[in-house]
């Protein structure tokens, strides 16, 4: 399978042979105050896809992705992690997060910790790796993020940029079957988008399945294999880049794009 | 009455000043540990147990150390028929009122530490407690450390509370010796010179902690 993969680049033509990583069904959510936020969304992300989220603000693309972690509980509807399925309240989702890394726009690194610390936490405590495994496989994904030089300092003595490139090396670590970008660079100050970009470019390269919300127009032209465009809580398209950018069929989505494309 | 000279007096007020730290130790300890329970309790998703800690706060910190301690001496020989001495009634109270203010101190440290770090934290994979134990207290005992001292400061001079009760700590031995020698000045102006001798020194360290806790 993997080697499949690889020969054909994670691209559409391979897309129907690969099996479903998240299956998402009908998945409703209310907030406490009232706002129905999801209004029965389905979704399938096969393996070694990469899925843009995209959507104006408040239209529940954020909350939609939380919940295939189970961060963001939802009442109706189903989603499914690699067959498992992510229930409300039930025992085990921690497992199934395992298997899910994680994105997040404030990048959440823990303060306390060295660059190293954040990376290693994870294998050594949930996925019992030897703190010189788990540190040797850390350095490897610093070193692909380009940050090794920086693993003893702490969080807060790095730029923007540069605390995003160690979460997604943090997120990379557990080994996940999926990874999932929160408006990855909605935070960053513009001269650190790219560098952060080009290490998702490249982790799309190497088959990694994702799932990312973003406002990036270069990336989702250029990475994604999907788009879906989510507005007012309702999945109204789901299409190859091509087709999103340069025949938008949708009329929300026509104005959506002539918002964001100058 | 010529015992009491200056040194006899100093050396007395000494003496008595050990049952001032006992009782404070007492206190810390006891309220430190109580103290946890109730922070965990009122961060916990568990309404009732939140609502518990809730009252428990609430009612240590709003009624008089004074009453506290006349509840524990007084109010418990009325309700079990037991008499308790003084220093373990002294204990009780103290310990309920130390408690509840570091609970207090603690909960609002552990809120302190954005959402972001919980939510983190769990995309990992950690459970509750994991995330509590490794990711949250760390930053929230960085931030609890300067008041929790700050407090303890309140706790040595409230163990002089305990005189009223009939317990011979630092202040009541000055008051004892007081009325022998009628010296006031002299007598309660050493007594107030060996509580800021103890106090100090926590106020100052409490100082140097929040300066070098905090995140580079």
């Amino acid at each position: 399978m993997t080697s499949l993969q690889t020969e054909l680049n994670g691209k559409s033509t391979a897309t129907l042979e690969k099996p479903p990583i998240i299956v998402a069904k009908n998945v409703e959510k209310t907030y406490g105050n009232g706002f129905h936020v999801l209004k029965g969304v389905s979704l399938t992300v096969n393996k070694g896809e990469v899925v843009v989220l995209m959507g104006p603000s408040g239209s529940g693309k954020s909350t939609f992705i939380r919940t295939f972690n189970g961060l963001e509980p939802y009442q109706k509807g189903s989603i499914e992690i690699d067959g498992t399925p992510i229930s409300n309240g039930k025992k085990g989702i921690e497992l199934v997060r395992r298997e899910v890394g994680m994105v997040f726009q404030q990048f959440n690194l823990f303060p306390h910790l060295t660059v190293l610390k954040n990376i290693t936490i994870g294998p050594i405590k949930l996925r019992g790796l030897s703190k010189a495994d788990a540190e040797q496989a850390a350095m490897e994904l610093l070193e692909k993020v380009g940050i090794a030089h920086q693993a003893k300092k702490y969080p807060g003595q790095l730029s923007g940029g540069q605390q995003q490139r160690v979460a997604i090396a943090r997120a990379l670590a557990m080994k996940p079957k999926v990874m999932l970008f929160d408006e990855p660079t909605s935070a960053l100050d513009p001269e650190m988008v790219r560098e952060v970009l080009d290490v998702m470019r490249s982790l799309a390269e190497s088959g990694m399945t994702m799932v990312c919300v973003t406002h990036e127009v270069g990336f989702a032209r250029e990475v994604a294999d999907r788009i879906i465009f989510l507005t007012e809580g309702n999945l109204i398209a789901d299409t190859t880049p091509d087709q999103f950018f340069n025949n938008p069929k949708e009329e929300r989505l026509k104005t959506f794009l002539s918002q964001i494309l100058h | 009455m010529d015992e009491f000279t200056l040194s006899r007096t100093f050396i007395n007020l000494i003496i008595a000043t050990k049952w001032t730290i006992i009782l404070s130790l007492i206190a810390f300890v006891g309220g430190g540990l109580v103290g946890a329970l109730i922070a965990l309790m009122r961060i916990s998703s568990n309404k009732l147990l939140s609502r518990i800690s809730w009252l428990y706060i609430e009612f240590f910190q709003g009624t008089p150390l004074l009453l506290q301690l006349f509840l524990a001496f007084f109010g418990f020989s009325v309700v079990t028929g037991i008499n308790l001495s003084p220093l373990v009634a002294a204990a009780i109270a103290l310990t309920a009122y130390t408690s509840a203010f570091l609970g207090d101190i603690w909960r609002g440290s552990i809120q302190a530490v954005p959402r972001g770090q919980w939510q983190a934290a769990s995309a990992i994979g950690f459970g509750y407690f994991d995330q509590l134990r490794l990711i949250i207290l760390p930053q929230a005992v960085r931030l609890a450390i300067a008041p929790t001292v700050g407090f303890l400061v309140q706790v040595i001079k409230g163990t002089s509370l305990a005189s009223i009760i009939g317990f011979t700590e630092l202040s009541r031995a000055a008051s004892l010796i007081n009325n022998v020698t009628l010296q006031s000045l002299l007598i309660f102006g050493l007594a107030g010179l060996i509580y800021f001798a103890l106090c100090y020194p926590l106020s100052t360290w409490s100082q140097q902690l929040e300066k070098k806790l905090a995140y580079k």
